[in-house]
């Protein structure tokens, strides 16, 4: 299935959840804020977190900034 | 915020501050407060555009600032990059972050949430800028996004046009500071607002935070000098061949404004009005 990360999709396997995404994209879990459709996401939910075909997820981190 | 009163120029060690300490001790002591927290630093400093993490972090020393401002961005997910806040001590240095980017009041508040939870206290610079060549800010979408915030908790600091009414609206939406601009960002061009802020400065019963185009540290000593609580730099600081170095006389500009300020400047003439005595000249008078 397709995913939108970022604004790049990726393809996924089906079944898949945030965490595994995260794991595939190589980004730390700790470091980052996601949102998935728009809503916040709790790490502690990231297993929780089921991903559908055409799902829209955002990571977010903290760069240099006036 | 303008004080009672002048003060001396002790710089008083406190490291701690009981959270109901009267307002009149606080400026006795030369603090800055805002919102539930008080600061002896009255420099505040933005982490862009440094050439690596150390002169970022050696800047942010040098500067004695205890407030620096972050930014929010996507993951590069095709190069992931530490985040910043691995870099930064959170016991040091209080995380400010700005809503950067943001062209509308919805894409600020959902920065500020963002920020929030990525565990950082709910403090937001709030910025919203929809134009991408000067970067000024909106004051309608500023307004409405400081109203928002306010009332989810956050304590917003908004980067603001230099209108002393705007600063009058922020501050009746419960803004805990207003963030006037001196010159467009980044352009390190000075107080090219001075006489606006002044108003600002003479009316708010918030601290006055002068953000935005002071290049050099006789800009922060003038906005200083004014009578503004506290100033903001970036670009003055990490677009120079030795940050750290800049920040030290970033450092003592500030103070030595804020000095000047409690000292209380001297009045302005037209005419000249003599140093040395009057009389007594080696000369007979006809």
């Amino acid at each position: 299935m397709r995913i939108l990360v970022n604004g790049n999709e990726q393809q996924m396997t089906d079944h898949t959840n945030i965490a595994a995404l995260l794991e595939m994209v190589g980004v730390n879990p700790e470091q980052v804020v996601t949102e998935h459709n728009g809503d916040i996401i709790s790490p502690e939910r990231y297993g929780a977190i089921h991903l559908n075909e055409g799902d829209t997820i955002e990571l977010i981190q903290f760069v240099g900034g006036g | 915020m303008v004080p009672a009163q002048a003060v001396g120029n002790q710089r008083l060690d406190v490291n701690y501050i009981l959270p109901d300490t009267p307002s009149e001790v606080l400026i006795f002591m030369n603090l800055l407060q805002i919102a539930n927290r008080t600061f002896r630093s009255r420099l505040m400093v933005g982490t862009g555009k440094f050439s690596s993490h150390q002169a970022m972090l050696d800047a942010m020393e040098h500067s004695g600032c205890e407030i620096v401002t972050v930014a929010l961005r996507r993951v590069d997910i095709n190069n992931p990059q530490d985040s910043l806040l691995s870099h930064i001590d959170p016991k040091r240095y209080l995380l400010l972050p700005n809503t950067s980017g943001a062209r509308t009041a919805e894409e600020a508040i959902r920065l500020a949430r963002i920020a929030r939870a990525a565990g950082c206290e709910p403090w937001v610079k709030l910025e919203v800028t929809p134009d991408p060549y000067y970067l000024l800010p909106d004051p309608i979408e500023t307004l409405k996004a400081t109203e928002v915030l306010v009332k989810e908790g956050f304590i917003v600091l908004p980067y603001m046009p230099a209108d002393p009414v705007l600063a009058k609206r922020l501050e009746e939406a419960g803004a805990a500071t207003v963030m006037p601009l001196g010159a467009p960002i980044g352009t390190n061009r000075g107080l090219l607002t001075r006489d606006l802020i002044a108003i600002i400065i003479e009316q708010a019963q918030i601290p006055v935070v002068v953000d935005a185009g002071l290049g050099a540290p006789s800009h922060a000593a003038e906005a200083m000098e004014m009578g503004a609580d506290a100033v903001l730099v970036n670009t003055a600081l990490a677009d120079t061949p030795d940050p750290a170095a800049m920040a030290r006389a970033f450092c003592k500009g500030v103070e030595a404004g804020r000095e000047a300020y409690l000292a209380g400047l001297g009045p302005k003439r037209q005419q000249a009005s003599a140093s040395s005595p009057l009389t007594g000249f080696l000369r007979n008078e006809s």
